[in-house]
């Protein structure tokens, strides 16, 4: 069982949860930057929830299957068709040999997750199947997918039925507008002034189009003013730079103090760049799903309001997984 | 030295050991480091030695947050009591300096650089008060560099240079970071060098190139086949300037499979190099050499 890849999209790259343990060396986490959308993407063909899936960015691939299988496409509101007929987002449906699944314009969110029954068998790789592009590891030849790719599937476990979905509350994506992501500070917090702090928790920000796996910029607010100092020896001679250090996933960089970037799964794992926060764990998958201009508030939190959320966050897939092991 | 601690989020804690670089406040993050691996506290997920801080990355569904920090905070009062002292390896890295690739990069990228009327080693040098590109090509390659952190990419490494604060090389970033680098280009930015182990965007000053891949995500590479980059945090890099000849000889050995790497093990010891820094540096060359 393959999948040919006629058309690749913008950037459709093989995903799983990921290849912790390597961080140290400068090869990050990668997998899906949704993780809620992967799992559920993969629980609804029958899947782990941690198998290999198709993460697509704006724009949809089109692909043919060389046998009959199931499929989900979940994350963004990307319309995907099967020969044509529409076939509904979140939800199992069956493809037979030689059927062409292709994608009408994203509606909502940046990145679908397309799972198929057994998933994609690409090589692990330090523990993952997951594609880190940077370093030419991983996934499919360690790229995104191109044209005439053809993907090899995995044997199917279980075989689950057609038409299972996941309720709308439970798909975990971004409600309101502006979106709030938020934050503990920390960090380098006490490089800037108190007012700057404020106001960077006050403004309003949007997502600039540099925004890619390895990280999220921001534009709009107030450049950040830095309390003065002597340089120390190693950092470089701008407010913004520190002695190389690491940067934790999530972590809110800002470059000569005018344009966040929060680092994510694909992060650079270290710099000279200082950093006033780090997005909380429950946040992230959010952070995945923003598309450029898309407005965005940085929200204060406590690490027990972090805790809570991740807990929150926790239970919300526990529900996906219950409702679907309950509709075999 | 006092260790300033923050959490990252719910998931890290970031640690800065000093705000400025120094040999002592690299062997504290290793010795840390090292000591939480040994402890194989429950949760922890990533552990990332740095130049001057540390990160632990941790699963706090395991471990709480606090009883993490906890940890951390009596792993580093017991890393003052150790002794400086690692045993590592020594590496030479063959540098063909003022090579025609960086140079045809740094030319179509000089509209961001402090300096657009000369070159980065040009450049390098003069800030350096060092009588033209020759002289800093030798402050560059005389005495060794510590690998004090791996990472930005897989496998680069950032090397510190093994003499005297006041005789260390230091250089801005460019003024705006580059789109592209060629693989292998030896940089430098603030007091550190690397080498850039994949193509790539870059901010620092480029001066040269190596023949030699320090990173094979394929494991093709004879050397890179127990695992695919090379550096470890702990490690001395010693340059050897080459020229155009033994590059092009040393592309076609690695090409070919033949290319062996010159690494020697070496046990260092902070206190006896602070000692004699020229003297113990001359020890390390006599190891690589085989003296």
């Amino acid at each position: 069982m393959a999948i040919k890849v006629l058309k690749p999209g913008l950037s459709t790259t093989v995903q799983d949860l990921g290849r912790p343990g390597y961080y140290h060396i400068g090869i990050p986490l990668s997998g899906g930057m949704d993780r809620h959308a992967l799992a559920a993407a993969n629980l609804l063909v029958g899947n782990a929830e941690g198998a290999a899936v198709l993460e697509a960015v704006f724009m949809g691939p089109e692909l043919e299957f060389t046998d009959d299988t199931m499929i989900a496409v979940t994350g963004a509101e990307l319309p995907p068709r099967l020969d044509g007929e529409p076939r509904e987002t979140w939800s199992s449906f069956k493809v037979k040999r030689g059927q062409r699944l292709s994608f009408d314009f994203l509606k909502k969110g940046a990145r679908a997750y397309i799972a198929v029954a057994g998933g994609i068998d690409v090589p692990v790789v330090l523990g993952s199947r997951s594609t880190y592009a940077l370093g030419a590891l991983g996934g499919f030849k360690g790229r995104k997918l191109e044209a005439g790719d053809e993907l090899p599937v995995g044997a199917t476990g279980t075989s689950v039925k057609e038409g299972r979905t996941v309720d709308e509350e439970l798909r975990g994506l971004p409600k309101a507008m502006p979106t709030e992501l938020r934050a503990t500070p920390g960090l380098y917090w006490h490089r800037i002034t108190d007012a700057a702090g404020q106001g960077f928790f006050a403004d309003t920000w949007k997502v600039a189009p540099e925004a890619d796996r390895i990280g999220y910029r921001f534009k709009g607010g107030k450049p950040l003013e830095f309390v003065p100092r002597e340089p120390p020896f190693g950092a470089g001679s701008d407010p913004s730079n520190i002695t190389d250090a690491c940067y934790p996933y999530g972590s809110i960089q800002v470059p000569g103090g005018t344009e966040p970037i929060v680092l994510h799964r694909d992060a650079v794992s270290g710099g000279g760049y200082f950093m006033v926060g780090t997005v909380i764990s429950a946040d992230m998958d959010l952070i995945g799903q923003l598309q450029p201009n898309t407005p965005v508030r940085f929200v204060k939190v406590e690490m027990d309001e972090a805790l809570a959320a991740r807990q929150a966050r926790a239970e919300l897939l526990a529900k996906v997984r219950s409702s679907l092991t309950s509709s075999p | 030295m006092q260790t300033r601690f923050s959490f990252g989020g719910d998931e890290h804690i970031f640690a800065e050991v000093g705000d400025s670089m120094s040999l002592e406040a690299f062997f504290k993050s290793l010795f840390i480091t090292n000591a939480v691996r040994d402890a194989k506290i429950k949760g922890v997920t990533e552990i990332c030695p740095a130049n001057a801080s540390y990160q632990v990355k941790f699963d706090p569904d395991l471990i709480k947050p606090d009883d993490m920090l906890a940890e951390l905070k009596r792993l580093d009062s017991a890393a003052e009591k150790s002794e400086p002292v690692i045993a590592t390896r020594i590496i030479e890295i063959p540098v063909l300096y003022n090579d025609p690739w960086t140079h045809e990069t740094l030319m179509r990228f000089r509209e961001r650089h402090q300096e657009p009327d000369g070159t980065d080693l040009e450049y390098a040098a003069r800030i350096n008060n060092h009588d033209g590109i020759d002289a800093f090509i030798k402050a560059h390659s005389s005495a060794p560099w510590f690998v004090s952190m791996v990472g930005f990419v897989a496998g680069l490494p950032f090397l510190y240079q093994m003499v005297e604060r006041r005789r260390q090389i230091q250089a801005p970033k460019y003024l705006r970071p580059r789109t592209d680098t060629p693989k292998l280009t030896v940089g430098h930015g603030g007091c550190f060098s690397c080498i850039y182990s994949v193509r790539g965007a870059g901010g620092y000053q480029m001066f040269g190139i190596t023949p030699m891949p320090i990173y094979d995500p394929n494991q093709k590479i004879g050397y890179l086949r127990d695992f695919m980059c090379l550096f470890k945090p702990g490690d001395i890099v010693k340059w050897k300037p080459i020229d155009r000849l033994a590059y092009d000889a040393a592309v076609a050995d690695v090409d070919a499979g033949r290319f062996t790497p010159v690494i020697r093990n070496v046990s260092f010891s902070l206190t006896e190099f602070n000692r004699d820094i020229d003297g113990y540096n001359r020890k390390l060359e006599g190891i690589l050499h085989g003296n």
